[in-house]
């Protein structure tokens, strides 16, 4: 088995375009967009490199060109050693990616994590929805423009709404920190509520969602 | 005369049954808010009888965006974060953060430092296994358990308490360091803590390794081979549980572990009886490892003192001193400077292998930071693991994969 010092040479005899990149700690490579699979697939049978840990993305702000840059960790349950594969994105708008659910089945949510987070689009996946927001959020939340204090988004569920035809509008959230009432004699008036009341027990609620 | 008897058609009957009885499958949704998942997560089940033809988990309802947090403070303020993934080892998170930037900024702590950490990792091993153990028997049908490991677990956040200033969430360590010394005598009471441990952890476990009941639910049951674990990425227990040698105290030492004694436990079914007995026995390889590193506690500084951009100096030096005042000031406004790099840092945590990604343009911030949790990991597999088992099997496989939403949803 070849040490994993040898991997970029001998990775660079094969495949063209492999450079090495710059790292504090393990052994790093670049792979130009279209050779990925084969240089993962290469690295998993000849070197033992046979545990996906992690695949993500870097996103780079908005106006550098490439943008995305993705980012494969292995590690071999053999010899010990990690290696960092990354590879950039060849489009900065619409940046996609081949999948790599066929070498290992694991790395299908983590692709799932990467398109919902950044929105890069795995192609081949062959369920590449999103996995922690919701179905029908509008928004790659770890891209760089987006703001950490988020956007306010309603919460149309598509399937209640089809059964009830009926727009469904999400409680208020934006509420908080949550307030008492003072000086009510009745105790469920007195109940600490959100401080966003636009619609609550008392008050309808409107038609449209307020955004 | 013979009498000649038409035998019924089998096949032409069950024909006939199968158009009057005709059946589909149901689809059934198990959660948000179920006691077996542990937390909030849901499965989209579909059953054909009482058979799972199909399991979706749906994931989310704990998302926080702690990776975009993390891109918006100093790398000091994200260890509150930290205690959040997984919070049933809150002390082994903190652990795993701090060491994964100080690689990025070439930082050695001392190793009385080393031997906190060590000891705050194998103490958190125990009470994250004790909670996982007792509610897999609640999960199963056996109470009692989970009554006599929180009892041992109350006790452990005494010591978390004594050391950190609190129970659950500990936010004890500091990029450089620890937040303070252990307090004088916390490692006699440690002590005295493993030797009452052991004989009630082999109570413990007595009340179910050969409990009829619990074998029933759990021998045979969620098996996972060998070459799944891996190709999944499944870690900690659940892939030793399978027979994976992988532990990263072992095969890559971190925190000192190479100086210490102890024995990695694998299972050979990959069955939810085999990661029970992985957990236990871990248990037992942890106060091993704990008495050993009090019986060899170094003395020293408890803090990297040569890295004055990045670990606060004491309080009292900072009330006196006008260099360590500004040196407090500079840490606490800008956060420790860490070089510009990119690091990737895994722990052998309870759960498994808790990586951060961290990459850095300099300064106090990161620019990018990946947690890669053991829990996402080894939830990926239920899909495959559910699939042909029976809907009551479904309690047993997630109670023994032993997942923390906190950590999976991030």
């Amino acid at each position: 088995m070849t040490a994993p010092a040898d991997v970029t040479a001998a990775l660079q005899a094969k495949f063209s375009g492999i450079t090495p990149r710059p790292s504090a700690d393990h052994p790093a490579i670049n792979v130009p967009n279209a050779d990925v699979v084969a240089v993962l697939k290469y690295l998993r049978d000849e070197f033992a490199f046979d545990f996906l840990t992690d695949v993500t993305a870097i996103d780079w702000a908005e106006g550098t060109s490439p943008r995305f840059t993705v980012v494969w960790h292995l590690y071999s349950s053999t010899t010990h050693a990690y290696l960092r594969v990354a590879s950039n994105c060849s489009s900065d708008t619409e940046p996609s990616m081949p999948t790599v659910v066929d070498l290992w089945p694991g790395a299908n949510w983590h692709e799932r994590e990467t398109w919902d987070l950044l929105g890069i689009k795995f192609t081949g996946h062959p369920d590449l929805r999103r996995i922690l927001m919701w179905d029908e959020y509008p928004y790659h939340p770890l891209r760089k423009e987006f703001p950490l204090a988020g956007i306010e988004t309603a919460l149309p569920d598509l399937e209640v709404a089809e059964e009830t035809k009926t727009k469904v509008i999400a409680a208020p959230m934006v509420g908080g920190p949550f307030v008492a009432s003072s000086g009510e004699v009745n105790p469920s008036d007195a109940e600490p509520r959100a401080k966003d009341e636009s619609w609550n027990e008392r008050r309808e609620k409107p038609d449209e969602p307020n955004v | 005369m013979a009498t000649e008897f038409a035998f019924p058609d089998a096949s032409a009957r069950s024909a006939a049954a199968a158009q009057e009885f005709e059946t589909e499958k149901m689809s059934l949704s198990m959660g948000p808010s179920h006691p077996s998942t542990h937390g909030v997560l849901r499965l989209q089940m579909e059953l054909d009888g009482e058979v799972l033809t199909k399991c979706d988990p749906v994931l989310g309802y704990l998302h926080r965006g702690d990776e975009k947090i993390a891109e918006n403070m100093t790398y000091n303020q994200f260890v509150p974060y930290t205690d959040r993934l997984d919070y049933l080892a809150p002390l082994a998170n903190n652990v795993a953060y701090a060491i994964a930037v100080e690689r990025l900024a070439k930082l050695e702590v001392p190793p009385r430092c080393q031997a906190i950490r060590l000891i705050c990792c194998e103490l958190a091993r125990i009470s994250s296994h004790l909670m996982g153990l007792g509610a897999y028997g609640i999960d199963v049908g056996a109470w009692s358990v989970f009554l006599y490991s929180f009892t041992e677990r109350e006790k452990l956040y005494k010591l978390f308490e004594e050391l950190t200033g609190a129970r659950f969430t500990t936010s004890y360590t500091r990029i450089g360091g620890v937040s303070r010394d252990v307090p004088e005598g916390w490692t006699d009471r440690v002590n005295a803590f493993c030797d009452q441990f052991l004989p009630i952890l082999d109570e413990i476990l007595r009340l179910l390794t050969r409990n009829k009941i619990f074998m029933d639910r759990t021998v045979g049951i969620g098996v996972i081979s060998k070459e799944d674990a891996i190709a999944y990425g499944l870690s900690g227990p659940n892939a030793r549980g399978s027979g994976v040698t992988l532990d990263l105290r072992k095969d890559r030492p971190y925190c000192g572990y190479e100086q210490y004694e102890f024995d990695v436990p694998v299972g050979s079914n990959g069955d939810c009886y085999d990661r029970y007995l992985v957990r236990g026995e871990e248990m037992k390889q942890a106060v091993r490892i704990v008495k050993q590193a009090i019986a060899k506690f170094p003395g020293g500084d408890w803090y990297a003192k040569d890295a004055r951009k990045i670990f606060a100096p004491p309080k009292d030096k900072v009330l006196t001193s006008m260099e360590e005042l500004i040196q407090n000031f500079m840490i606490v406004t800008e956060g420790p400077q860490i070089p510009a790099g990119e690091v990737y840092f895994e722990a052998e945590n309870p759960k498994g292998m808790l990586g951060f990604y961290i990459v850095s343009k300099g300064g106090g911030v990161p620019w990018r930071m990946k947690i890669r949790s053991p829990s996402f990991c080894n939830l990926s597999i239920l899909p495959k693991v559910c699939r042909g088992e029976m809907i009551s099997d479904v309690v047993s496989i997630l109670g023994s994969l032993d997942f923390v939403m906190g950590e999976c949803d991030r």
